[in-house]
């Protein structure tokens, strides 16, 4: 496992709080206003990034973040241009981890090797791809393994006791728990549905859980962080970039809101 | 292994097919298998369906010799399968039958659906209400715009056409946006995918239910050409009518398969819609297949004078069988395509669609170089009429 992933959550257990799990799209608006958003959420406590890799067809993503992938997209960024934004990154830092999130065609565009060669050669924590389900995991697993690199699975509602016991047996780092059948943005968040599904599956991993989809603030986090190691939020900043004006506060802020929640 | 057992187990064509789909989805996709695995074998089921075929759709369709036509080309005997005559005007409608039936079943209450040239969006709402189900269509804006007839057919069927104006806007995009409402509704709503695309099981339903074609093409061939044709051509966008045609003949060795894409402005200028021919293997939309995409693995814009061909993937069963060499895979640009669509016109009646067009548009090049004891059957996907404002725009007339 990555080392940094694992010492986070421990790290938050011991300060008795939970992981802050942020998501942005790289590139969005600009690969260097994402350098300095990713370091503004540092500021405010974030503990793990999660990048989005901009991709032309993001299946499971809502509104919002379809247009921070169009935004990117439009300025040209890549998965290797989201690379180097994260060697750059580690130049000051080495405590946040960062994960990449995207779609297998993006990804395989590179070749399962020479993304974890590069990945493990910028300091990349853990990847999630959205349409890569453990049947289909091929190659990425196998040299994720060989560098540490964590991949990140995917639980949803509909997944069943049995199905879900498969799963975390082949994650590592952290299980994304999607806590709404939907998009991402989603605005049913069943706080009690929630608690049931992922104390049962706690009976199922040693994982930290991290709980994600419809998050998105204090009071969305509190009613869900209790059974939580970590919480994911991501449409909101993403509508927060997409609004522009001051980013970096309005980003500042929203992550101060979320951090403090989860103390 | 023998393509009759294709796909395997894990929905796989060779390397393409598969189910790259996020997890809410996969229980989804697997309770469809199981359930389409148990009914495929009902007697009741398949009586059903077979009744449907006959009445509601109006099978079997005609196998019929161009006379006039085989005469202007001067060399294969040319026949072709009136796909066209189809209730609703296409072969789409032969797989939704089958899947509103697989809905029920499913005790599914809400109907959703993707379209492109809004034939799968009118054969999707046609099934939809005689059954009494919501139906949902999406669209792109582009398509809503160069297919309005079929968009006012599918209103007045009572199905509801949502605009999706993300990406292109057009069927790669309405196919996302069905997807993000199958998994935000996936309890009570049923997807009918409208061709040999998209995760397992959705690329083997699609080619069974459309497979009746080219069933009724090996007994009619025997009657009409006395023997099996030489030569299948059909046109393809995720490959349904092609498939459906296809299918039934994969072991007949002697018999050619021929499979004709969108060359939109020309291979060479990049802007088509030709994956097979100018493609590289990729994931879209659950399935590994050949795709049109950039280095960094961006899905690019497509270009075909149909809407229905204007597609950047391909069903994965197609991607197997051309890597394995059993089908060809050919382009008709989108000149040849309108040249063609008058030509069968005015020789023999028949207005195709422009998808369609594009197989006739190889015909054209095909028929000549055979002898005259041979014979071609071409798969008439459908008819013309919701292309008649594209055409006369083309032509510079205001209808
Ligand atoms: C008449 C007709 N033919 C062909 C197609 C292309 O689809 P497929 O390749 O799945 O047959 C369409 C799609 O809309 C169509 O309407």
């Amino acid at each position: 496992m990555s080392s940094r992933i694992k010492e986070i959550f421990s790290r938050v257990k011991t300060e008795n709080r939970k992981a802050l799990i942020n998501y942005i799209v790289s590139g969005d608006p600009n690969i260097e206003t994402t350098l300095d958003i990713m370091n503004a959420m540092v500021e405010e406590g974030v503990d793990i990034i999660e990048l989005g890799v901009p991709f032309s067809d993001p299946m499971a993503e809502g509104v919002s973040i379809q247009k921070g992938h169009e935004r990117a997209l439009e300025n040209g960024t890549s998965l290797r241009d989201t690379f180097k934004l994260v060697e750059k990154f580690r130049e000051t830092n080495i405590e946040t981890a960062i994960v990449f999130m995207g779609y297998m065609n993006t990804f395989e565009s590179l070749g399962a090797q020479e993304f974890m060669i590069e990945a493990d050669k910028v300091g990349l924590d853990g990847i999630l791809i959205v349409d890569m389900p453990p049947e289909e995991s091929s190659d990425f697993t196998k040299y994720a393994e060989e560098r540490s690199i964590d991949i990140i699975r995917l639980i949803a509602p509909t997944t069943s006791s049995a199905r879900s016991k498969i799963i975390c047996s082949q994650a590592s780092g952290y299980i994304y728990y999607i806590s709404v059948k939907g998009i991402t943005g989603a605005g049913n968040l069943d706080a009690e549905d929630v608690k049931i599904n992922v104390k049962e599956l706690k009976q199922h991993t040693n994982l930290p859980i991290a709980i994600g989809f419809g998050i998105k603030d204090s009071a969305s986090a509190s009613s869900v962080k209790e059974v939580a190691d970590g919480i994911v939020v991501g449409s909101v900043f993403v509508d927060l970039i997409g609004e522009g004006g001051d980013i970096l506060k309005k980003v500042k802020d929203k992550t101060k809101e979320l951090s403090e929640a989860l103390s | 292994m023998s393509e009759e057992l294709m796909p395997d187990k894990n929905g796989r064509f060779g390397i393409y097919g598969g189910r790259y789909v996020a997890e809410t989805l996969v229980p989804a996709l697997e309770e469809l298998s199981d359930q389409y695995e148990l009914i495929k074998k009902d007697n009741k089921f398949i009586e059903e369906f077979r009744s449907d075929l006959a009445h509601y759709v109006g099978r079997p369709s005609p196998l019929y010799f161009a006379k006039r036509w085989t005469e202007l080309l001067g060399g294969a005997k040319i026949y072709l399968k009136r796909e066209d005559l189809n209730h609703t005007g296409a072969h789409k409608i032969n797989n939704t039958v089958g899947q509103i039936l697989l809905a029920k079943h499913m005790g599914k209450k809400r109907i959703i659906a993707e379209t492109g040239a809004g034939q799968h969006g009118v054969a999707t709402a046609s099934v939809a209400a005689r059954h009494g189900l919501e139906c949902i269509v999406y669209m792109g804006e582009e398509d809503i715009k160069r297919q309005s007839l079929n968009v006012f057919r599918i209103k007045l069927l009572g199905a509801k056409v949502v605009g999706v104006s993300s990406g292109t806007s057009t069927l790669k995009d309405a196919m996302n946006e069905a997807m993000r409402d199958w998994v935000t509704n996936v309890d009570d709503t049923y997807y009918i995918i409208g061709s040999v695309a998209g995760p397992h099981p959705y690329p083997q339903i699609v080619r069974d239910f459309n497979a009746v074609v080219g069933e009724e093409v090996l007994e009619q061939s025997q009657i009409e050409i006395g023997k099996d044709p030489d030569v299948l051509v059909a046109c393809v966008g995720g490959g349904s009518n092609a498939m459906g045609l296809f299918y039934p003949f994969i072991e007949k060795k002697n018999v050619r398969l021929v499979g004709v894409e969108a060359g939109g402005l020309g291979l060479s200028t990049g802007k088509h819609a030709a994956p097979l021919n100018d493609g590289k293997q990729g994931v879209l939309h659950g399935m590994r297949t050949y795709l049109m995409q950039d280095e960094s693995g961006q899905v690019t814009e497509t270009h075909s004078v149909s809407a229905g061909l204007d597609y950047p993937g391909v069903g994965p069963e197609h991607a197997w069988l051309k890597d394995i060499g059993r089908a060809e895979y050919v382009t008709a640009d989108d000149e040849q395509a309108l040249e063609a669509f008058k030509e069968l016109t005015r020789v023999e009646g028949i207005m195709p669609a422009l998808e369609t067009a594009h197989g006739i548009a190889h015909v054209k090049e095909l028929a000549p170089t055979m002898n005259k004891d041979q014979s071609i059957v071409v798969n008439v996907s459908g008819r013309g009429d919701k292309d008649i404002n594209t055409v006369a725009s083309i032509e510079g007339i205001e209808l």
